[in-house]
Parts: structure tokens; sequence; C-alpha cells
């Protein structure tokens, strides 16, 4: 008998002891949904060799965050971000967002992950149901396949193939204008590598067949030395290369480059040249290297994005890359949805972004738009041009067209039965 | 796999200059940091994992100097000995505590100053990557040799590299010092016996492998970018250079990283889509033709 009451007693105190734990894990959320302000959660990487992609975006938000406070916050809510380190590792990503919804009681996620912690966040909020704005990730598939398709997910970043897009059809009107003929590539040996370096070259093509594309080379990312790449390209003696290496990695390329003369020989399409770390890092710019815009000052040619940048440079001292229009992008969605429906509440949220156009200095026409079948972001500034030595670095941009962007991306949708 | 640009390259006398002089240039560097990795593991049996990060100092010290002075020669000498002072240190406050102990203990203390050295140059210089562009004297077009092209800059790596092997040569063959060293990396204990502080000679050892590791780095600042954690990749390109070579021989390190850099070289050349394989291929069947390395377990 006393065996059997002690049993009961044990079950008792087990049971009582759950119930009040699962009361204090849901408290933050319970509480929060009910108090002021609101949480949002920023995954993102904010060390390694990276690191300037989390802190770039994070110096963006913060900039947003205080003129959306300053005007009431969301629907009345002040924000509070909570932004995490997940040291580009996707797992880690993965493991970061769940304690960032269940534990730090964050009703929206701004996902500023590279692609791979993007694709494990995008599984973790498809499970969770929280809205989600992916910030950093190129990666097309991401939102233009329909498997991957959820109503709590949007992409607000711009994307390779309509970078792709731009290229190749600026790359194209070079080639006809100049007579190249004989292309040879070099990117980095990874995924974003390999896939935007394969539209560029079918875009080209597309547009120039007469085009060739006789070598290539695949270094490795973060490789250091890219002399056998270099001494490889002269030996074929292209007459135009494309490469879609970025950061230190394309420093260190053009520096090594430079010394062989290599960009007085051949004409030189570095998608990632026009950005404001590889163009202030470079001690020796050669000019005339044609780039693709990722964030520069002077594109779109208009006192709101001047003053944008102007006021980021006087807050942290240094330019605003790509990842950080992104964020700000992001952070003025959430703001105008909010104010529209006056209403933080997640689902509903979603719902105003689908569709929603918005007033920003980023919109190659002064606009942004969630489009509404697969909740990506298209009209912001894309175009391409040659760089020079000094500000404004890419001085003149030949603008995509967005009409022909929509036209061929919807081509390769079906081509890729995404449609 | 591109045989026929391969047969094409080796048949053209300029390809065969250009593309071994690229090897030669990728070999000389490799070279200084790996020499200083068979030295310290020669002498101390030691294998040296915050090696890397010595290489990376360099740069970083390379870095400041020439900003701070805009001489290169202040640039490499400075950037070279700072890295030895640390060298120096890490080895007397650290490294030393675990001499003779399990290869995991070493590996450990290693690790964890491999992530403090990491961490340090991020605070100090900052996490973003960096460049310290090309001294003036070598800002010129390169020179054309038998049809090959020749950057200027790397005439004078090869060079200053070649007269840093020549004395490290010297050093260890024709010195007292170099006969001590190569005493104490055959038998430590008579050494000790015969009144040599051990200690001292350990820690000036360590340091002349931090001098190498810190020229390398300050050599490459002009032309590689500068990140926090730049020091692992070279370090595993050392170790395959030292593992070639035979751990413990500079010279096997000299011919090991020669030939990784004509494999580079060539490599990339017939087997775009597999260079990097090539390297790794290549030491797989000098383990399995010769496990001890190419030049064996001699210190030399």
């Amino acid at each position: 008998m006393t065996k059997c009451k002690s049993a009961i007693d044990r079950r008792r105190l087990i049971k009582g002891t759950g119930a009040a734990l699962a009361g204090v894990l849901a408290a933050p959320r319970i509480g929060r949904a009910e108090g002021k302000t609101i949480r949002i959660g920023m995954p993102t990487i904010l060390s390694g060799r990276v690191a300037q992609l989390g802190t770039s975006s994070r110096n963006a938000v913060y900039l947003e965050l205080e003129k959306i406070n300053a005007a009431g916050g969301l629907a009345g809510r002040p924000i509070e971000m909570i932004i995490r380190d997940s040291k580009g590792k996707p797992d880690e990503a993965a493991r970061v967002v769940r304690d960032l919804v269940n534990t730090d009681g964050c009703e929206i996620i701004l996902n500023a992950e590279a692609t791979s912690g993007s694709f494990a966040v995008h599984e973790v909020v498809r499970d969770l149901g929280t809205l989600c704005l992916h910030s950093i990730s190129e990666t097309s598939s991401l939102t233009a396949d329909p498997k991957l398709h959820i109503p709590n997910a949007f992409r607000l970043a711009r994307q390779g193939v309509h970078d792709s897009i731009v290229g190749g059809s600026y790359a194209a009107g070079i080639a006809k204008a100049k007579g190249l003929k004989t292309w040879m590539t070099c990117s980095p040996d990874y995924a974003y590598g390999r896939e935007t370096t394969g539209l560029f070259v079918d875009y080209v093509k597309q547009f120039a067949p007469n085009v060739e594309f006789v070598s290539e080379a695949w270094p490795r990312l973060f490789q250091p030395d890219y002399t056998e790449v270099i001494t490889k390209i002269l030996q074929v003696k292209p007459q135009a290369l494309y490469s879609c290496l970025w950061g230190g990695d394309l420093t260190s390329f053009i520096d090594q480059g430079n010394i062989y003369s290599l960009f007085t020989q051949i004409e030189t399409f570095a998608v990632n040249m026009a950005d404001y770390t590889a163009l202030t890092v470079v001690k020796n710019l050669p000019s005339g290297i044609h780039s693709g815009n990722r964030y520069i000052k002077t594109f779109p040619k208009t006192a709101a994005n001047a003053a944008w940048a102007d006021a980021y440079r006087a807050k942290y001292n240094e330019y605003p890359t790509t990842w950080s229009w992104q964020n700000a992008a992001a952070m003025n969605f959430l703001a105008v949805a909010a104010k529209k429906i006056n209403s933080t509440d997640g689902k509903k949220l979603a719902e105003a972004l689908r569709g929603l156009t918005i007033e920003s200095p980023f919109g190659a026409d002064g606009k942004l738009t969630i489009r509404a079948d697969d909740h990506t972001v298209i009209y912001y500034a894309i175009g391409w041009g040659t760089t020079i030595p000094t500000e404004p670095y890419l001085p003149d941009v030949t603008p995509g067209d967005w009409n022909q962007i929509l036209e061929l991306e919807a081509e390769w949708k079906k081509k890729n039965h995404y449609v | 796999m591109d045989l026929s640009a391969l047969l094409n390259c080796v048949t053209s006398p300029a390809c065969i200059v250009t593309q071994a002089t690229s090897g030669l240039i990728i070999g000389t560097l490799l070279f200084l940091v790996a020499a200083g990795l068979t030295l310290i593991f020669g002498v101390l049996k030691v294998t040296n994992f915050t090696h890397g990060s010595f290489y990376m100092l360099g740069a970083y010290f390379a870095l400041t100097i020439f900003k701070l002075t805009g001489s290169y020669l202040l640039t490499l000498f400075g950037g070279a000995a700072l890295t030895a002072v640390v060298a120096l240190m890490f080895e007397r406050l650290f490294i030393s505590r675990v001499y003779g102990r399990n290869v995991l203990m070493q590996l450990l203390v290693c690790y964890g100053f491999v992530l403090i050295f990491d961490d340090a140059v991020k605070f100090i210089w900052g996490p973003d990557f960096k460049a310290m562009g090309m001294p003036a004297a070598f800002q010129s077009p390169p020179l054309l040799i038998a049809g090959g092209v020749v950057p200027k800059y790397y005439l004078f790596l090869v060079g200053v590299t070649t007269a840093i092997a020549i004395v490290l040569w010297l050093v260890v063959e024709r010195t007292r010092f170099g006969k001590t060293v190569r005493a104490a990396a055959l038998n430590p204990a008579m050494v000790s016996a015969l009144g040599i502080n051990i200690g001292v000679l350990y820690g000036l050892v360590f340091a002349l492998g931090g001098l190498l590791a810190g020229f390398a780095g300050a050599l490459a600042a002009p032309v590689r970018s500068l990140t926090p954690g730049m020091g692992f990749s070279v370090l595993i390109e050392s170790f395959i250079v030292t593992v070639i070579g035979g751990m413990g021989s500079i010279g096997g390190a000299l011919i090991g990283s020669v030939l990784i850099g004509l494999i580079r070289t060539f490599g990339s050349i017939g087997f775009p889509l597999f260079t990097e394989g090539l390297m790794y291929l290549f030491m797989v069947v000098v383990l399995i033709s010769r496990p001890t390395g190419l030049f064996g377990r001699e210190f030399a």
C-alpha cells in the first residue's frame, strides 16, 4: 500500500513539474503577444570570413529600426531585434531560429543567412508557421521552386536569374560591339559559382549566339593564390573573361591579375566588382572592368538613394553593401504592411505583403514590389557598367529592362519545370 | 580533362616558361612556410598546427608597417621579426609545457591558439578582408622572358626566398648554432648533458620557424587579401609539402613545394576540374611508394 501511494505521489510530482515547465517556456510568447514590443529574430553570420554579410545587414536593420520606432513601430508596437550568430552553419541557423521563436518569443524572422543557411531556416519556418523574410539568399530556386512555396516566407533579395539575364544581355551587347567571340570563365567552385556562371553563359549565348566559351577555371572558394588560374587564362588568350568571384577572393584575383597586366589584355566581366567592399579595398583597381551593381550610391541616380547611403556611412563609417539595402528594404516592407492593416499578426502581415508595392530608394523607378505568386521582390535597381578607380566607381550604368527580365525569367521557370 | 591543351603547352617554349615560373612562384612561398614547419618538427618533434597563424600574423604585421612607413624593405623584415617574437613567446609560455606529451595534447594547445590568434587579429585589425597593395617599385608591366610572362614582383619574391633558403642552409650547415640544432634533433639529452640550455635552443628554433612563416606572410601580403583565418589553407598545403618532402627535411620541403607548384600550374591546364585533387593524388602516390616522404626523416 505504501509503495503504491508513493508511486502515485511521484506521478503527480512529475506531472506538476511538467505543467509548470510548459508554462514557463510558453510565457515569453504569451507575454510578448499581449505586451507592447514586437521581437524580430535575425539569424545571420557575424563571424568568420563572411562576417561582413551579417554586420552590414545588422547595420542597415538598425538604421531603419530607428526611423520605424520613432514613427511608432509596427502598428504601435516598438521593434526589438534579437540577432544571433549562426557562424555560417546551416544546422546552427536552424537551431537558432527555433530558439528565437520558441524561447525568445520572436514573432517575425528576418533571415539574413547565406543560401545554405536560408534553405535550412526555410524548413524551420515552414514547420513553425512564423512569418519569415529572407534578405540575403540570391539562389533563385528558393522562391521559384513551387515545392518550397509556403504562405509565410518571402524573399527580399536580388536573384541570380535576374542578374544573369541583365548581365548576359549587357555582355552580349559589348561582345557584338567589340567582336568578342572567344570567352572564358573563372568562378569559385561551389553552388553559387556554378549556378551563376552557368546562367550567365546561357544568356550570353542566347543574346549573342556567335560567342564561344573556350575554357573554364574553377578555383576553390577562398583560394589564396590564383597564379595558375591567371597563367592559364593568359595561355588560353580568350577575348573576354567572366568571373563571379567575390569579396576577398575577387580582390586577390584583381591584385594578382594586375601584376600580369591581365586586365589590359582581356575584356573582363566581374559581376561582383561594383560592390564597395571590393572597390574600396583593392588598392590598384584597373579601369574598364565590367560589373553589375551590387549596391552603388549613384545607381539609381536619385537624391533618396544618395541620402540613404550618406546616412549609412555617417552612422557606420563604411559604405553599405548589397546585403544592407536588402535588409533595409525588408524592414521597410514590414513597416508599410503593418501600417496598412494596423496589425502585427503574422498571417495578416503575410497577406498584406503579397503583391505589396512600396516607395523605395532601391527601386529602379523609386518602387519595389513583392510579386504575389512567388513572394519575391522585383523592380529593384539592376544594371551593369564599367569601373573607374575613384568615386563614383561605376559612373555610367546601363539599367536592366524589367520587362525583358520578367519575360525571360518566366521562360527559365518553364524550362526548369517550376511552372 | 584537356590533354590536348596540356600537350600544346609542353610543346610551346612560351607556355613552358610561364607555367614553370608560375610553379616556382607558388612553390617558393609554400617552401618558406613548410621549411619552418619541418624545422620545428625535425628538432622539437612537435607538429606545430599554429604555423599557419604565424603566416597570417606576418601578413598583418606587414600591412600595418607598410601603412606606417611606406617602405617595403622595412615591412618585410619588420613583419618577419615581429612574428618571430610571437613564435618565441608562444613556445616559451605554452607549447614547451607539452613537449613529450601525447600528440593530442599538443594538437589541442595548438588549435586553441589558432582560434586565439584568429580572434586577436579580428579584434585588432577588424573582421573584414584587407589588401596591402603592390609597392610602387613593382607597379609596372611584367617582363617577357622567352615569350613567357613573368611579373617583376614575383622575380623579387623568388629572389628573396632563394636568398633566405641559402642563408638557412648556411646557418644550419656551417654555424655552431646549426651544428647544435642538428645535434639536438638527433639526441637532445646528450646536448643538454653537454651544458647547452636546451630550452633556449628550442625557443630559438621555434622563433626561426616563426621568422620563416612571417617572411612568407609579408611576401604574400602585396598580392593576397588578408582575412582572419587565412593561415588555415596555407597550413594544409604546407603539411602536404612536408609529407611529400619528408617530415624534418628542409631540402625535402624545397623539392616538395616546387613539385606542388608545378603540379598546380601544369595541372590547371590539363585537368582544370581536378587541379586540387592532383595535389592530393601525388601525396598519396608518394606515401604509398615512400611512406617517410621523398627525403625521409633526415634533418638536412
